[in-house]
């Protein structure tokens, strides 16, 4: 049984993971099994793995391994049986506050860290492309606002199942039409919704922002590698909130400059880029 | 003038009214706590039944049982609202604050019998509402509301337009009454009832937590219930546009709104659990509490501060950098008063005589699993790291590990705790351990997996997922039919017990059971302290 035999393996993993090497999954999608993020594709998403697993995961680790065994050796030491007369203990001014102060360190070693991930990921730096990114129910719109004239504004639907099989995609991650930019390109995306809340994500982006009618909510990214990377929307938007994939292609600078010029397709004789697409998403 | 004789007071008689007063008109104490523990053991059912079909469904990809997937999503949002609304709050505040509060301080009884008559009777009514919202119309796509437990607009206004929604907002206004009356009820006694020389600083911690969290809902259920007030008008055809952009509003005012009530909520939810565990491992460990003014300031710090840091739910949603770098540093400060409680824990039991009884490992296993739901909290504090991992998985793990096994290991440590005290008769220990052994396990399996799949960016509220996440995700669901099977256990203990009825004495758990209740009768009589406790210097801490 395909569970039984998988379960050795597991056991492994979860190891590994508590000392913070948490899975090391290659795909630009999610890999089934795998205990850890996708593997990153951006710089913040470098960064967020990396204060992920470094710090953040020791540390948490290490304070429920400290409470377990702490809590195994009181309960070995101090049942009924081996300490049958119970101390009258109440108080330990110098204890309660080393437990005090000690997790205000830890934690005050931590916030540096945090803050300057927060602010990598949130500061924009100078983009060099703008992307507008809509949702709607329940698919996305992408627009390349610079690019107006070359490339129209499109809609990426989900790929139903037979269709997402013969274009050699995952159901329910790959679309008709992925959004296309170049990698080593910081990339500005704009974020808004036609009605209801619905919210972009990229995992391997690090990239997750909600959109909502009436704002303009921006974030971004630098694709640091060619590939084809999938996203879902993370916001409940209704009925088929799960049916709304994301579907990224990465290229390089050339590829894309030639998909522009082509107005939104790889090859002059195909309007839409699916083939092309296809062909580039398998690994 | 007439002279009222012991006789008519005295412990000697009960004077019960009959069946229909008793328990319809009742403004005891005891009873309405239990009439709030059947209620919160029937919404259990139905939460558990909604919870049960999700996991059936997530068992593998595809979609198996939600084939009009609308209902999938009324499923999530019914699950998490009966869930919180009237299965914990009930239990933990309505029925073990009802029964042991008065007892604890010293109280004959609450300090307004019949509001607190009021307080149970609105939560029938709300429960009603919200489930006839089911099989109302809730939007084009089916009956039911499925936008989920936090109710966000639009879809929640212009998305679900039938009155499956309106019925939910009546239903949780009445709820939102309920638990306020029921705030004002513990404040005013506990702070006016306690029995002579039991000062603020010598009462039970149990009553403590009550007491922080009878002010937290005080505080936030009427920035709910006026969200919910927001919401029903923006509903009205031609009404208000509090959360229409298209009108000058903005639907994330009401997510602040939402959590500003919202995170105040999960500490309602857990601080009465932190009380029953305090005692319980007092209790088993012979030892009174260790550093009970720290346990005691630290509730009301993680009170305090849980008013501050309820946009860290919202870190994807546009806000100003700064604004989530506020939030940020705000939330892990509410990990230094979680760990003076985790810490204290364990050193009460350090030095003590731990006996291992059913309530003792409920206890420990809370402690423990609660610890593993907050350094994922710490985790998810922080905002560059939350952004992978909002909405998805590790977000329901998280949140699952400090509710599901926080507040509902509190729930069956205090329910196996005070049974015989309760209700007079006491149960089979060892199928009282099968339900433990089998819960404890049963929800590990659920939720554990969850953490990896929420990091490999599986999203939350999916009726169907990528084959990618198969393989936790059936994983998750043999821990829900380990559980369902727990349930069933904790159904044979209960009905076991009281039907063998095997009487327990006054104080059955011996040494280290200090606080007023194991003074009186198991169960306690009808009226009790008609003569107060006097609480001598000494005593307690």
């Amino acid at each position: 049984m395909r569970l039984i035999s998988k379960l050795g393996l597991y056991v492994s993993a979860l190891g590994l993971s508590s000392l913070g090497l948490s899975g090391l999954a290659l795909a630009a999608q999610p890999k089934d099994g795998s205990i850890g993020f996708q593997e990153a594709a951006t710089p913040v998403m470098e960064r967020l793995v990396a204060f992920h697993n470094g710090p953040v995961m020791w540390i948490i680790t290490a304070i429920t391994i400290f409470v377990l065994a702490l809590m195994i050796f009181i309960m070995v030491r101090f049942n009924e049986k081996a300490n049958p007369v119970p101390s009258k203990t109440t108080h330990h001014v110098a204890l309660e506050i080393a437990w005090t102060i000690l997790p205000i360190l830890i934690l005050l070693g931590m916030v540096g860290p945090s803050m300057k991930l927060l602010y990598m990921q949130d500061r924009l730096p100078e983009t060099e492309m703008t992307i507008k990114v809509t949702g709607n129910t329940w698919y996305w719109s992408y627009e390349y606002p610079e690019m107006a004239d070359q490339v129209e504004a499109f809609d990426s639907l989900l790929l139903e199942k037979p269709d997402a099989k013969a274009a050699g995609k995952p159901y329910l991650l790959g679309t008709d039409a992925p959004l296309v930019v170049p990698v080593n390109t910081k990339v500005k995306v704009l974020v808004t919704s036609n009605n209801n809340l619905h919210s972009f994500a990229v995992p391997a982006f690090g990239v997750k922002m909600d959109a909502v009618p009436g704002r303009l909510n921006e974030t971004w990214f630098e694709v640091l590698r060619e590939g084809t990377f999938y996203g879902q929307c993370s916001e409940l938007c209704g009925v088929k909130h799960a049916y709304m994939p994301i579907e990224v292609q990465a290229v390089s600078k050339s590829e894309f400059d030639k998909w522009v010029r082509n107005g939104g397709a790889f090859t002059t004789n195909t309007a839409q880029n699916s083939a092309a697409a296809a062909s580039a998403a398998p690994k | 003038m007439a002279v009222i004789g012991a006789d008519d007071t005295g412990y000697g008689h009960d004077d019960k009214p009959g069946f229909f007063a008793r328990w319809f008109y009742s403004t005891n104490h005891k009873d309405i706590g239990t009439l709030y523990l059947i209620f919160a053991i029937f919404s259990g059912i139905v939460g558990g039944y909604l919870s049960f079909m999700m996991r059936l469904e997530l068992g593998e990809p595809g979609v198996q049982i939600f084939e009009d997937l609308h209902t999938y999503n009324v499923f999530v949002s019914m699950h998490g609202l009966i869930m919180i609304f009237f299965m914990v709050m009930p239990a933990v505040i309505g029925g073990f604050g009802n029964w042991f509060v008065p007892i604890m301080i010293g109280a004959p009884d609450m300090a307004f019998p019949r509001m607190n008559n009021l307080s149970f009777w609105l939560l029938p009514v709300a429960l009603i509402c919200l489930l006839i919202s089911f099989f109302v119309p809730g939007s084009a796509s089916g009956n039911g509301f499925g936008g989920g437990w936090v109710m966000y607009p639009p879809l929640s206004t212009t998305g679900s337009p039938g009155p499956s929604f309106d019925f939910i907002i009546i239903g949780l206004l009445a709820a939102g009454f309920s638990s306020i009356f029921g705030a004002i009820n513990f404040i005013t006694t506990i702070l006016n009832m306690r029995a002579p020389g039991m000062t603020i600083h010598k009462m039970p911690l149990f009553a403590w937590s009550v007491l922080v969290t009878a002010a937290l809902l005080l505080l936030a259920l009427p920035v709910l219930a006026a969200a919910l007030f927001m919401l029903l008008t923006d509903r009205i055809e031609g009404g208000t546009g509090f959360f229409d952009p298209a009108r000058g509003g903005d639907p994330e005012m009401f997510q602040h709104l939402f959590w500003f009530f919202g995170h105040p909520e999960v500490y309602i939810m857990i601080l009465p659990a932190f009380g029953i565990v305090s005692h319980v491992v007092s209790t088993f460990s012979k030892k009174p509490i260790f550093g009970y003014l720290g346990m005691a300031y630290a509730m009301v710090a993680i009170g305090v501060v849980g008013f501050v840091v309820w946009a860290h739910h919202m870190y994807t949603v546009g806000m100003d950098v700064n604004l989530k770098a506020y939030f940020l540093a705000a939330t892990l400060v509410i990990a230094v008063p979680t760990g003076v409680k985790i810490f204290s824990w364990l050193a009460t039991m350090w030095g003590g005589s731990i006996r291992f009884t059913i309530p003792m490992m409920w206890a420990i296993a809370f402690i423990f699993l609660f610890v593993i739901g907050g350094v994922t909290g710490v985790v998810l504090a922080n905002a560059g790291i939350d952004v992978a991992l909002h909405d998805t998985y590790y977000v329901v793990a998280h949140f699952h590990y400090v509710l599901s096994m926080g507040a509902v290991f509190g729930i069956f440590c205090g329910f196996t705790y005070w049974f015989g005290k309760m209700f007079g008769v006491q149960y089979n220990k060892w199928l009282a351990g099968a339900h433990f052994w089998t819960f404890f396990i049963g929800v590990n399996l659920i939720f554990f997996p969850q953490h990896f799949l929420g990091m490999q960016g599986m999203p939350r509220r999916y009726v169907d997922y990528p084959e990618e996440f198969a393989y936790f995700n059936s994983i998750s669901t043999m821990g829900a039919y380990l559980t369902l099977a727990s349930v069933v256990l904790f159904f044979v203990w209960l009905a076991e017990a009281l039907i063998v009825r095997r009487k327990v004495e006054d104080n059955y758990w011996g040494e280290g059971a200090n606080t007023l209740e194991w003074t009186l009768s198991s169960p306690p009589p009808y009226h009790q302290f008609n003569q107060l406790p006097v609480i001598k210097d000494d005593d307690g801490h």
